[in-house]
Parts: C-alpha cells; structure tokens; sequence
C-alpha cells in the first residue's frame, strides 16, 4: 500500500492504493494552500507547510494522520521588530542525526529542529549573510527549496534557492559559501554571469550512494556536480528543453535523475502538448523518454518543483507527479509505464510518498 | 479595556472565545497582549514585523484602523481576513 501526500493550492489530500488504484482517503487544512507534507520515515511524523493568505506560514505536524489533530510547530519566524517577515515554506528534510530536521523557506531562510520538528530555531549564520540585501527572489519569491544532507555526516550541507544559487557549509550549518561554479544564468547580460548572486535554481537532489555527486535543475539548464557541489557541469543535451522544475533520483544508483521538461520560462508547460519524464541512467550523458502511458496528445500541464515524488528504488522505483491541472500520475516501475492516480484535484504544489 | 471579537480560526486559537477583554492604548498594544495572554496566536495576525499581516482587518468601531489607531475604554476591535483570494 502507498500513501501519497499531495499538497495543494486548497488542501492536503492523502491518496492511498496498490499498484494502480488511488483513492483519496483524508483531507487536510481545507481551503488553505498546501506546499509541502511529507513524513518523517524515522519517527513516523507527518509535516505539512501550509501557506494561509490572511494568517501567513506556518507548518503543522501530526503523529496520526488519521486522527488529523495536527499541532502548530513553534519558533518558524524571522526575528521579531525587523524588516522583513516571513513568506512561505517550501520543504522539511530529515537530518543526519536524531531528532534533527530542516526546513526552507522564503526569504531564502534556514530553520532547524532538534526535537523532532515540534520547535525551530532561524539559521542565524545564513540569515546574516554579509551578501543578503544583494539577494532576489525567483518568481515564487526567494525560496529555500533544496537541502541535501549527506548520508551519515551532519556537518555535511548543501542549500538551493531561488535565486541566490547553492551555499555549502562544511560545519553543521555554522559557516557557509557558494558553490556556483560552472552555472550559466543565460537570463543575464553576457557581462554579469560569471559574477551574478542571481542564480536560479529550481531543483537539486544529492546521490545518496555517492554523496559528492548532486545533480540540478536550474532556470535554463540541467547540471551535475562530482566534487559535492563545489562546481557543475551541464548534462542538458538530449532533453527537448533545459527547463522545468521538479527532479527526482533513484538512491541506489548515483547515475540516475529523472526530470520533467517544460518548453522554456516564458512557456512553462509540456513541450508540444505531451506529458514526458525523461531519465538517465548514466549520469546525464544521455537522456531516455518515458512517457508510455502518460497523456500524448493536447496535454499543456505545469509541474511545480515539489510536486515529483518517487518510492523505493532500482527497477521497481515507484514515481509519482502532479501538475497544476489537478492530475497525479504514477509508475510502479521506475517510469517505463505510467498510470493516472488522480485527477480533478486542486491545483498540485507537492508529492511526496509517505 | 477593549472588546477584541476574532472569528475561527483566531477564536479556536484564543481558547475558543469570540470575544474578549484586552488592555491596551493601541490596537498594536491590545493584539500583543492578546498575543500574550494565549500565546497561540502570535504570529497570526501580527507578523514578525510587528505589523498586521496584509490580509488581515482590523475594524475599530466599524472604521479600518492600523497598529497606532489609539483606542478608548470599551472600544470594539474586529479582527477580520480581507475580502481576497483565489
């Protein structure tokens, strides 16, 4: 049995099935935007990020689902009487050591817990970067989207925002630096790219099974990384587009990614109206179409970065994607054959399988 | 004193009271000490900026006010969601 948590623009929806059946069996915060639930696989904690229009970010967490008693975590604000306050929050990632968990948001924030996610504390180190009033935002604002701990070590971190690029620390998140070598904003003047703080990166996921090595999905372009985000190289070639938003990979196996390109920024759907994953199994020197079973025909849908999921992995990986159009797709057999989930949702900003 | 009325979800939060009494000279000072009194609810209305959130009403006697509207005793604060959305 799979559970899927599938946030959206008016709520949490859990969809739970077997092969390729879903039905939904609960619905959370109604009416309120939903960016991201996940599950905490260690403790068996459910988080959701939920953006109320009127009462402004909060996330909540739950022990049981079912019960959906969902408590109000504590401490996830910028520091009271100054100028800015908090936007949005985009993601919740499991740490490397107990009890310990991240969560990103925007104004490109780092939060910590040390207690299971019931209490954060603002990453102070990152928020008083000298380079900060330098910073923009994405079009989503300037989202903390990606954090890529690496396995077994928690000094380990590697940070993607939009638009300030990737930061690493080496001490816990005490210290941090960028790690942009290599990527090209083709969005700027040809004079400010090698300089430019303005670096979008909509994705970034580190091979577990070999942690020096990330991979990326940025605004125009698709990029890998061997010497743990210190520098990148493009591996776009072979994709219909360098665009898109949500990216996957199978963490038995440090050559694989699965992206989802859509046309370009100023047309940000499926290329020529059908519905494709495309997968490397060698590291980004070439790309293979998987799109059996997904829509072929008039299908202009929009895939938002946290809305690709993925269960298991190897051959028998299980991938999940939803699109704004309300449809949640699935394969039970890393993307060869694809099945549809759900439809008729609201709007899908985040899958992920419990 | 003041007459703070919240609606769900604010009320659930102050305890499920609707309607409160809350000492304060302005409506900033009254939702902090709203925000004191049930702690819950800090954050919701006001931001970290100390400033009302911007899709949030606060009616003093019927008029839109801000966080400096001085208040007098009895005066009746609405806090209410603005009128948007999609």
């Amino acid at each position: 049995m799979t559970q899927l948590l599938v946030g959206t623009k008016k709520g949490l929806f859990t969809l739970q099935g077997d092969g390729g059946s879903f039905e939904i069996s609960s619905r959370a915060f109604a009416g309120e935007p939903v960016e991201y639930a996940m599950r905490d696989e260690r403790s068996g904690r459910y988080f959701a990020c939920v953006t109320s229009a009127f009462y402004g970010p909060k996330v909540f967490y739950t022990d049981d689902l079912g019960a959906e008693e969902w408590q109000q975590a504590e401490g996830l604000a910028l520091p009271e009487g100054g100028e800015k306050s908090l936007e949005r929050l985009w993601i919740v990632t499991p740490g490397e050591e107990d009890g310990l968990l991240y969560a990103g948001g925007a104004p490109g924030v780092l939060f910590e817990s040390r207690d299971g996610g019931e209490t954060w504390a603002l990453n102070d180190s990152f928020w008083n970067q000298p380079t900060r009033p330098e910073w923009s935002p994405g079009a989503g604002g300037m989202c903390t989207h990606s954090i890529a701990t690496w396995p077994g070590d928690p000094q380990k971190l590697a940070l993607a925002i939009s638009a300030v690029g990737v930061w690493l620390s080496d001490d816990g998140g005490q210290s941090w630096r960028h790690g942009n070598k290599g990527l090209y904003p083709r969005y700027m003047p040809e004079e400010k790219r090698e300089e430019t703080l303005d670096l979008c990166v909509h994705n970034m996921h580190r091979a577990p099974a070999r942690p020096e090595r990330l991979f990326m999905q940025f605004h125009g372009g698709v990029y890998r990384s061997d010497d743990a985000g210190e520098s990148w190289i493009s591996i776009a070639e072979g994709l219909p587009s360098d665009f898109g938003f949500p990216m996957v990979i199978d963490p038995d196996d440090p050559d694989s990614a699965f992206v989802i390109p859509l046309v370009a920024d100023m047309d940000r759907v499926t290329p020529d109206g059908r519905v494709r994953v495309y997968e490397t199994r060698d590291a980004g020197e070439t790309w293979t179409e998987r799109g059996d079973g997904l829509p072929q025909e008039d299908a202009y849908l929009t895939i938002l970065r946290q809305a690709f999921a993925r269960e298991g992995s190897g051959e028998s990986m299980s991938l999940f994607f939803g699109a704004t159009s309300g449809d949640v797709f699935g394969s039970r057999d890393a993307g060869a054959t694809w099945f549809t989930a759900a439809t008729k949702l609201p709007p899908v900003h985040s899958v992920r399988a419990a | 004193m003041a007459v703070v009325r919240l609606r769900a979800p604010l009320s659930e939060l102050a305890g499920g009271r609707r309607e409160l009494r809350v000492e304060g000279a302005t409506v900033r000072e009254v939702l902090r000490a709203l925000e004191r009194e049930h702690p819950a609810i800090a954050g919701w209305i006001l931001d970290e900026r100390v400033s009302i959130r911007e899709h949030v009403n606060v009616f003093v006697n019927g008029e839109k006010s801000r966080e400096e509207t001085e208040l007098a005793a009895d005066d009746r604060i609405h806090v209410i969601p603005s009128i948007s959305g999609g």
